[in-house]
């Protein structure tokens, strides 16, 4: 370990495996370190012994649940969604040849005590219960001019500014209903609150292009999903990396953060051993307070609660899906923050067969949390086993430029990785100091 | 008649510098290397046999890209790897104990079914050996591995080793699923990124 290092990265979430990757290929010398002895930290998929390692150290995985083997569930729950950022980076890095992807069967969306099917086509937007006949006309109406929008052709903007007024006033242009509100911001633009309302109309008119472009993509619903888990994220990542030179070291407890006088970074000390690096790269469980320095690197903007649930059977109302993702917007419960449920099954070599991992999850707004879930919880029918956690969600306190030190942000309550992604382009920005640019890998299969 | 292809993942094990990339570079490329380094870049090499009965077989290597330095595998490594070549060099005695390490950690983390090829590499240097043929032969039949020795360096044995797999690996069926059949193009289940890249670059969120 005396060598020294351009780059060292704690933790090995999918946001620190893609900068790993990204930084390798680009000619960095990478030392990517993690505390456990598993891939992923909290974006990992664990079996059941890990899962129970975890949640219920005195407790053995029952063995009704079948092969620890075949078991990786999601510490975080989010899907791919279609034509995002995560799946631009995935073709650009070329990891896609290390994964297999398939559809999340359906989104549904909690209306009225009852979940319905977001629309995936003309078809079902016709069937759909969720407007009624005088409403899907103007919705139709409305998805239309969003369709249609061109910004360099005034004509299309039926005298409407994206840039200027506030999503409220488009809606009110079109006259469409609160419940047709609720439905288009929070299960379309998939926004967890309602603040972007009175907000510029722009953001939400980009989610809602995003959300109609990914699930034209592939029909069923606007989401993918990693084969065996979300944890095989941050392996492929990790895998790019290694192979452009990156030095992987799982199981490694870092004892101590090491600053120099002017509190610039130094070196990372692990095991009684300091190795040197230019610059550290890593999540914000390693720059808590008791991090041995003192500083106040991470603040915490607020907590998620998620419950982990085994179902033996699919989630009443979806037509038996093997994965769906249902929406609760925060308005039908009285809340101010969503409630997701994202679940997935055998189907995605996540489980054993007629087993179903759903995780429902919400920002916690009380002191209550496990009680917010509940109206997630309801719908899920009898529950074989839970597990809760309640994760802060930390943000770094300065871009790091000043000492070398580069933290990035907790998993979000988000339902997807576009902020994963926002957050490796920050992080990019401020460690090499100009803007990721996606070069395509070359490919290096030999036939 | 039966020209049949076949496609498996093969997985590579072994002590850093036993001369895992060695092999699989002499085997796909005919090529040695003295002074190589590391594994840097290409860790994903396909070449493919032809059996007497003019079966192919091909193969998807998998290297380790220095991930088994520090116990740093990934579970992806191991997923659905249908062959293994572990390899240890016949100079150090200490990388037969590793060998039987990572053959434990195959038959724990592999499908059972996968077939495992002990491999005694660096048989030019065999004036230097410290393994015996006996005591390595030994524990590949208890353990029910095949076995044999190779020089990456001179290229004896290489190409046989790969031959062996390829016949004792049960063509009968196709492989199961499997990262054999991922990069087969079309003929995976699930959704294919690649694919979708093309439309990607024409900006489509307005073409729709």
């Amino acid at each position: 370990m005396d060598e020294e290092y351009d780059v060292i990265v704690l933790g090995t979430g999918l946001t620190e495996c893609i900068l790993s990757g990204l930084l390798s290929v680009e000619g960095k010398k990478v030392l990517h370190m993690d505390r456990n002895d598993y891939y992923g930290a909290d974006s990992a998929s664990l079996n059941l012994t890990q899962l129970y390692r975890k949640f219920r150290p005195n407790q053995a995985p029952p063995t009704e649940l079948g092969r620890d083997r075949d078991y990786a569930v999601d510490l975080v729950p989010k899907f791919i969604i279609a034509s995002g950022e995560l799946t631009r980076i995935l073709v650009h890095t070329d990891v896609t040849r290390y994964l297999e992807f398939k559809q999340i069967a359906g989104s549904f969306v909690y209306r009225d005590g009852k979940i319905s099917k977001v629309p995936s086509t003309e078809m079902e937007a016709v069937k759909s219960p969720l407007m009624g006949l005088f409403e899907k006309r103007r919705a139709k109406k409305f998805f239309e001019f969003l369709q249609n929008w061109r910004d360099d052709d005034s004509t299309t903007h039926q005298g409407i500014n994206l840039d200027k007024d506030t999503m409220k006033q488009v809606y009110e242009k079109f006259g469409l209903e609160p419940g047709t509100q609720d439905f288009i911001g929070h299960a379309m633009a998939l926004y967890l609150d309602d603040d972007y309302i009175n907000q510029s109309a722009r953001p939400s008119y980009d989610r809602i292009i995003l959300y109609t472009s990914s699930m034209a993509r592939y029909g069923k619903s606007p989401y993918i999903y990693p084969l065996y888990g979300l944890g095989e994220l941050p392996q492929s990542f990790a895998r790019l990396s290694a192979i452009y030179g990156g030095t992987y070291m799982l199981d490694k407890p870092i004892d101590e953060i090491v600053t120099d006088n002017d509190g610039k970074f130094v070196g990372v000390t692990s095991g009684g051993e300091t190795v040197k690096a230019k610059q550290v790269i890593g999540d914000p469980s390693y720059f808590l307070p008791q991090d041995g320095s003192g500083k106040v690197r991470v603040l915490e903007e607020g907590k998620v609660v998620r419950a982990i649930c085994i179902l033996k059977h699919p989630i009443p109302g979806t037509d038996d899906s093997d994965s769906v993702q249902i929406i609760i917007p925060q308005n039908q419960v009285g809340r101010r923050n969503d409630i997701y449920i994202a679940m997935v099954s055998s189907t995605h070599n996540v489980c054993a067969k007629d087993i179903y991992i759903a995780i429902v999850s919400t920002i916690v707004e009380t002191d209550k949390p496990e009680l917010e879930i509940a109206p997630g919880l309801n719908l899920l029918g009898p529950i074989y086993d839970k597990f809760v956690t309640i994760s802060p969600l930390y943000t770094p306190t300065s871009s790091g430029q000043a000492d070398n030190i580069f933290i990035t942000r907790s998993y979000d309550a988000t339902s997807h990785f576009e902020t994963v992604v926002e957050d490796v382009q920050d992080v990019w920005k401020r460690v090499v100091g100009k803007d990721l640019v996606l070069k395509k890998r070359e490919v290096e299969v030999q036939e | 008649m039966s020209n049949k292809q076949y496609q498996f993942k093969l997985v590579l094990l072994g002590e850093s510098a036993v001369g895992k990339s060695s092999l699989v570079l002499r085997f796909v490329k005919d090529q040695f290397d003295d002074y190589r380094e590391s594994t840097i870049g290409a860790a994903f090499l396909t070449q493919t046999v032809t059996l007497e009965d003019q079966t192919t077989v091909k193969f998807e290597i998998w290297d380790t890209a220095g991930q088994e330095r520090y116990k740093s595998l990934a579970p992806m490594y191991y997923r659905n790897a249908n062959c293994a070549v572990v390899v240890y060099d016949i100079t150090q005695t200490a990388s037969l104990e590793k060998a039987r390490t990572w053959i434990r950690e195959l038959q724990r983390q592999a499908d059972p079914s996968i077939v495992i090829a002990l491999c005694g590499n660096k048989l030019d240097l065999a004036a230097r050996r410290q393994v015996s043929q006996e005591e390595a032969k030994k524990y590949a039949d208890e353990e029910g591995l095949m076995w044999m020795e190779t020089s990456a360096k001179t290229g004896e044995g290489v190409a046989e080793v790969f031959t062996a797999i390829a016949k004792k690996l049960p063509l009968t069926a196709l492989p199961s699923r499997a990262g054999a059949g991922r990069t087969a193009a079309g003929a995976r289940a699930g959704v294919d990124l690649n694919k979708q890249a093309a439309n990607h670059g024409q900006n489509e969120p307005c073409n729709c």
